[in-house]
């Protein structure tokens, strides 16, 4: 099973970051991805401008933000997928400035898309197999010899049919990818980037879509990879989900990095209500919960009318 | 109106040197669309230069026939590069573009007045053939059964290029089963998440131009080595098209579908033109509705209609899956 939040992995995390202050740009102890003055402009648009942010090695780290803030965007400069206007960032210490994505991906970044991309005319099988690194049958010529490449295929076989079963999957595996639904889409994703065996994931809305009885398992899965010793950067709404596994909240708006800390402390935060919950909160899942939260609401609001009143 | 005449002829096209050279461009194509889905709209482009390498270096520069050849490949691999480097980074859109421009930049150069001492100009080139027919070590007179006899010449030809076909079609069938054939396979559902997985999407893209490119190439010379002549006109932009109809026919992302495409594509020409031309000359069609020089316009009349029965039909092509094409529309 899943490691649980009181694992060694969540609490070195969490010891390591108990220190930290939590103010936008703050240093960790330990970071594996430092991002400095890193500005992407659409036109007139300024979609990202982040001043300085680092990522603390082998927790898990969310990064939430209201539509259009520009976390996408960021995750795109990161990898490599688009190009700032300026900036610097560097990746457990090698600097990343115009490596295309494939060699950022290779030097252990996998992202995955907010906008699923399952290859929808190769099997699940396949995209799993693709994900695997340093594949002998890569090379032109000796894909033509199946002797040098058929072995080797075998053991990756045995490790995608693994993850497959993690994710629900395997009954699936001969299946087209493109005949799967958006959700099961989502967790073929997740496990072809595990395949590239990275040292850092970064997921991008990972959870839109997948029911919530397979969301409990898949957040065992990502307190799994911080459990092997995996650094997490997740985007995502469900605020509860955030909360639940999240070491340290990074939270964006408009382009800007306007807070960060652990969970608790920053979804208090003022400036974090104000720019995102404020403006945009995630559909209950059910009515007790639609019933709970109306009562907080209320309760928040006559706490600000007596504040007022004073 | 002599049946017989009909399907001897027919038959006879199924397996001669059009079918051929339009089944090795159409396997070049298979690489570059059905697989990897690279839009190459200049694919004459490669047979073009190919056929000029071949008759440019026996003619003009009098190297022999296997050094001619290998000029020729070597062309089609630099034309491939040339095409690739600027574009493959860039949408699909723009290896469309680029390529059917450079197919027709190369036709037109060859046939320049300025080139005439090279390329023959407009009158083209002859007299290169002969070092492939020099190796024929069949004696002179007709081979083959049924509607199938050819002339030791052609005999031989039709040999060597049909083994070229089954030979690139067993090593298509063993690169799209191997991890190379995956990740262009990849390539043509969602390059960027080819990318995100650590793959160097633009060099395979490039190396899937230049193996298909190869095939164009191989096709080249058998079209200038069939007819013994280069006729630039001959490499206009309808052969591509030819090449994608075949490939379509037959079905895309099978190995054997751009060469099944073009042996039925070739077969049903010829059988619609040998008709209407018996039919007129029978008084079957009388003159008021169409005479003998109207033959070629409503044969490809009939043939576009034919290809959009097979394309509301049967979209997939004769080897395609269904099921496949369904997943488009998800
Ligand atoms: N290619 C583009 N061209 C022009 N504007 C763009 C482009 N990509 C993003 N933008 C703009 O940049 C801003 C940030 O977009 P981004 O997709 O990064 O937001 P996001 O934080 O991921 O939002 P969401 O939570 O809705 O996914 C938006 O205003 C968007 O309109
Ligand atoms: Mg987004």
């Amino acid at each position: 099973m899943p490691a649980d939040s009181t694992s060694t992995a969540a609490s070195k995390a969490a010891a390591a970051l108990a220190d930290v202050e939590p103010r936008p740009g703050v240093p960790k102890p330990d970071p594996i991805l430092i991002a400095d003055g890193v500005a992407r402009r659409f036109g007139g648009l300024t979609a990202v401008e982040v001043d300085h942010l680092e990522v603390q090695r082998g927790v898990i780290t969310a990064l939430i933000g209201p539509n259009g803030a520009g976390k996408t965007t960021f995750f795109n400069l990161l990898t490599g997928f688009d190009k700032p206007n300026e900036g610097t960032w560097s990746f457990e210490g090698s600097d990343l400035g115009g490596v295309p994505a494939h060699k950022v991906a290779r030097k252990g970044m996998v992202r995955t898309f907010q906008l699923t991309k399952a290859l929808s005319k190769l099997s699940v099988m396949d995209n799993m197999r693709l994900g695997a690194t340093g594949q002998k049958g890569e090379n032109f010529f000796r894909a033509l010899i199946p002797g040098i490449w058929t072995g080797q295929q075998k053991e990756i076989d045995e490790r995608a049919l693994d993850l497959l079963g993690r994710f629900k999957l395997d009954a699936k595996k001969d299946d087209f990818a493109g005949s799967l639904s958006g959700g099961q889409r989502k967790l073929l994703e997740m496990a072809r980037a595990l395949m590239v065996e990275p040292t850092m994931v970064m997921l991008d809305e990972p959870m839109a879509g997948v029911n919530p009885a397979l969301t409990q398992s898949l957040l065992g899965h990502v307190k799994d990879l911080r459990e092997q010793g995996m650094t997490v950067l997740f985007v995502e709404h469900d605020m509860d989900m955030v909360r639940d596994i999240s070491d340290w909240v990074v939270v964006m708006a408009q382009g800007k990095i306007v807070a960060e800390g652990p969970p608790d402390s920053v979804m208090a935060d003022q400036a974090v209500i104000d720019a995102y919950l404020g403006a945009h909160h995630d559909a209950p899942l059910s009515v007790e919960e639609e019933q709970a939260q109306l009562a907080e609401a209320e309760a928040e609001l006559e706490a600000l009318q007596e504040e007022r009143e004073k | 109106m002599d049946f017989g005449v009909i399907f001897d002829n027919t038959l006879n096209s199924l397996f001669n040197a059009e079918a051929l050279y339009l089944a090795l461009a159409a396997v070049g194509l298979n690489i570059h669309f059905g697989y990897t889905g690279l839009l190459n709209f200049g694919q004459v482009g490669f047979l073009a230069i190919a056929a000029y390498g071949l008759g440019v270096g026996v003619t003009y520069l009098g190297l022999p026939f296997f050094a001619s050849i290998a000029l020729g490949l070597a062309l089609a691999v630099l034309l491939a590069l040339l095409l690739g480097i600027p574009t493959l980074r860039l949408r699909a859109d723009y290896l469309a573009i680029v390529t059917i421009a450079s197919s027709e930049v190369i036709r037109l150069v060859a046939r320049s007045a300025a080139m005439r001492d090279i390329t023959g100009g407009s009158s083209g080139l002859t007299g290169f053939a002969g070092g492939f027919y020099d190796l024929n070590p069949l004696s002179d007179g007709t081979y083959g059964f049924g509607p199938w006899i050819y002339n030791e010449n052609r005999f031989w030809l039709l040999l060597v290029g049909w083994s070229l076909v089954v030979l690139g079609s067993i090593m298509i069938f063993m690169l799209m089963r191997s991890p190379w054939g995956r990740i262009l396979k990849a390539i043509r559902e969602d390059e960027d998440a080819v990318r995100s997985l650590g793959k160097n999407v633009v060099g395979y893209k490039m190396q899937s131009l230049v193996l298909g490119g190869l095939f164009g190439a191989l096709a080249g010379f058998v079209f200038a080595i069939a007819n013994s002549s280069i006729q630039p006109d001959n490499y206009g932009t309808q052969l591509t098209f030819f090449a994608y109809t075949a490939l379509i026919l037959g079905g895309t992302a099978r190995v054997l579908g751009p060469v099944a495409g073009s042996i039925i594509f070739i077969g049903l020409f010829v059988f619609l033109e040998n008709t209407l031309v018996q039919a007129i000359n029978a008084d079957i069609i009388p003159e008021s509705i169409m005479n003998s020089n109207q033959v070629g316009i409503v044969r490809g009349i009939l043939v576009g209609l034919g290809l959009m029965l097979l394309m509301i039909f049967r979209p997939q092509g004769i080897f395609g899956d269904k099921k496949e094409l369904a997943l488009d529309a998800r």
